[in-house]
């Protein structure tokens, strides 16, 4: 507790330096901005949007009279687990790919991280565009839950190989050694020892890619296309949540119903993100 | 002993596979888009294309130019009010804060992040478009609210947190020394931040700024919902404006024959506009991460 200004001589300081006191104001200004626009949002959605919540928009069946968002929550859940039954094999491996197996300065090591990179900064639409000219349309797919979900799927590619090799990478030599020490093999190790210890951060990864797909749009319009009904199978269009949301806010038709499925929608990013954050910090903590 | 060594290639090969994947896609994307938008720019001539004034695909007409000229006013706006807030608000977190109030308003910041566009587009469209309209109505402007200062202040809402999160990691990366070295000579808490440790986390602090950049060029939900849309060149802040993600979105759906390639070639140029700000923050933090 050396030197410890009290909160008179501090304000004593300001006022001789008025340039100093300026740029603090300042600082604290812009504070205040940013987090009281984020709580406005986030009170304004949920103070229009609760009273709207009725169950007539749970019906399983969408009408141009009820407007429910049941079966876009539906596909919004086929959307995912879809996607995730993609990306999540494929970026795992490419995680144990990059940490497990890969010589250290191999040339190849730095083409997957440039384009991973790349992949990380494209915005949706470009994805999107992208998915109805491949799978749309070349390989014929029509609009589809599976054409979305493949572009959604390349698009949380490099988030959840990122997480799962920071996740690898936090795994002391120590175990691997001791598993080879025992006559365990590399594949033996690998998915007895190293991908046990690493499901937290892992999971952490994907329940954020989980908050991204539930929140994409851009992407789906014109890969899964716009059709408010559950499809019969995979190869059918459907819209999701958000796909939802966007076409009620721009029709101008059902703006309660509008407010209403931000309410879900947001609902249910925050509690995705809320629950990647905590597994993550529980990791940092153990 | 034979059959293990063997599912041990076979594994490896496997891995190996799934990491070209990204290699993969990266190819793909790039081949379709550019073998879809870049016939179309040829018809159309690239420099008529890029540097057309008009749009009307009805007549056959392509000027993708006052789309070009929309995303960058947008996202200059965007940078104009996102930037300076959040570059104070990563000060406040990183050199301010209370440690009691820092978890949660980190918390918070995170939370901005993981809101979908369209809430924020939504948000845009029945709070900030109104008020837009009967501010600049109370002040003799015309205009419907949905302009260029409508879109750039929700999209500088939207890119605070990718600023907050690269300025204040950057912050903290700069080592104590300078801080306590600043203070020594006498310098003020401010002083000492804003003339020692902003300009020692320089690097990082533009990287977070391009990469903001990038966020407002792509962002396509929200800016449709607030814009306006119109295909016209801009005539002022408070007057609607089209950019290239949106005129991807918005006619794509009726588009076809050199319309719809045309289209393509829009999404091609924002591709293009895209990779070269990706190149840049590589270069940026290859540079910031050499100074530690």
């Amino acid at each position: 507790m050396i030197n410890q200004e009290t909160i008179g001589s501090k304000m004593k300081s300001y006022l001789r330096k008025p340039g100093s006191l300026i740029m603090m104001l300042l600082v604290v200004l812009a504070s205040i901005i940013t987090f009281a626009v984020l709580i406005f949002l986030i009170v304004y959605i949920l103070v229009h949007g609760v009273p709207y919540l009725k169950p007539s928009l749970f019906s399983l069946t969408y009408t141009s009279d009820n407007a429910s968002l049941m079966p876009a929550l539906i596909n919004t859940v086929s959307m995912t687990l879809l996607s995730l039954l993609v990306a999540v094999p494929l970026g795992i491996f490419a995680a144990i790919f990059l940490v497990e197996y890969a010589s250290r300065g191999n040339k190849f090591l730095g083409v997957i991280r440039l384009t991973t990179e790349t992949l990380s900064g494209i915005p949706s639409i470009v994805y999107g565009l992208f998915g109805m000219l491949f799978f749309v349309n070349t390989l014929g797919w029509g609009f589809s839950l599976l054409a979305g979900a493949f572009t959604l799927a390349i698009m949380v590619l490099p988030a959840i190989m990122r997480t799962t090799e920071e996740a690898l990478k936090a795994i002391p030599d120590s175990f691997r050694e001791g598993s080879f020490g025992l006559g365990a093999g590399k594949l033996r190790t690998v998915f007895r020892i190293v991908l046990p210890s690493a499901v937290p951060g892992i999971l952490a990864g994907v329940i954020l890619a989980v908050g991204r797909i539930v929140g994409e749009t851009a992407a789906l319009i014109y890969t899964a296309g716009t059709v408010a009904q559950v499809p019969s199978s995979a190869m059918g269009s459907g819209r999701t949540l958000a796909v939802h949301m966007y076409n009620l806010a721009s029709e101008g038709l059902y703006m309660d119903q509008a407010y209403a499925t931000a309410v879900i929608l947001l609902v249910l990013v925050v509690g995705i993100n809320t629950l990647s954050n905590v597994i993550a910090k529980r990791l940092t903590k153990s | 002993m034979k059959s293990k060594a063997w599912t041990e290639k076979f594994m490896q090969g496997v891995f190996f596979i799934a990491a070209c994947a990204s290699v993969l896609a990266v190819a793909l994307i790039c081949i379709f888009l550019f073998a879809n938008g870049l016939p179309a720019m040829k018809e159309i001539g690239f420099v008529k294309f890029l540097t057309g004034t008009v749009w009307r695909p009805n007549n056959d007409l392509y000027g993708i130019l006052p789309m070009i000229i929309g995303s960058i006013y947008i996202t200059a706006g965007a940078i104009l009010f996102g930037v300076p807030t959040g570059i104070l608000t990563a000060v406040f977190m990183a050199k301010y804060c209370p440690k009691v109030i820092y978890k949660p308003l980190k918390s918070a910041t995170e939370l901005l992040a993981g809101i979908p566009s369209v809430i924020y587009g939504f948000f845009g469209l029945v709070v900030l478009v109104p008020l837009i309209r009967n501010t600049g109505r109370s002040m003799g402007f015309s205009g419907n609210g949905s302009s260029i200062l409508t879109a750039s202040l929700l999209l500088g809402m939207m890119i605070l947190p990718t600023i907050i999160g690269l300025t204040e990691s950057a912050i903290r990366a700069v080592p104590d020394q300078y801080y306590e070295g600043a203070l020594a000579l006498g310098a003020t808490h401010e002083r000492s931040i804003f003339k020692v440790i902003i300009p020692a986390a320089k690097s990082g602090v533009i990287a977070g700024i391009v990469l903001g950049i990038g966020r407002a060029i792509g962002e396509t939900m929200a800016v449709i919902m607030v814009a306006g849309n119109q295909a016209r060149m801009p005539s002022g802040i408070l007057k609607g404006i089209r950019t290239m993600t949106a005129n991807i979105v918005i006619e794509m759906g009726y588009a076809s024959g050199l319309h719809r390639e045309a289209l393509i070639a829009t999404g091609v140029v924002l591709f293009v506009f895209i990779l070269i700000i990706n190149f840049s923050v590589a270069l940026l933090k290859g540079r910031a991460g050499k100074n530690d």
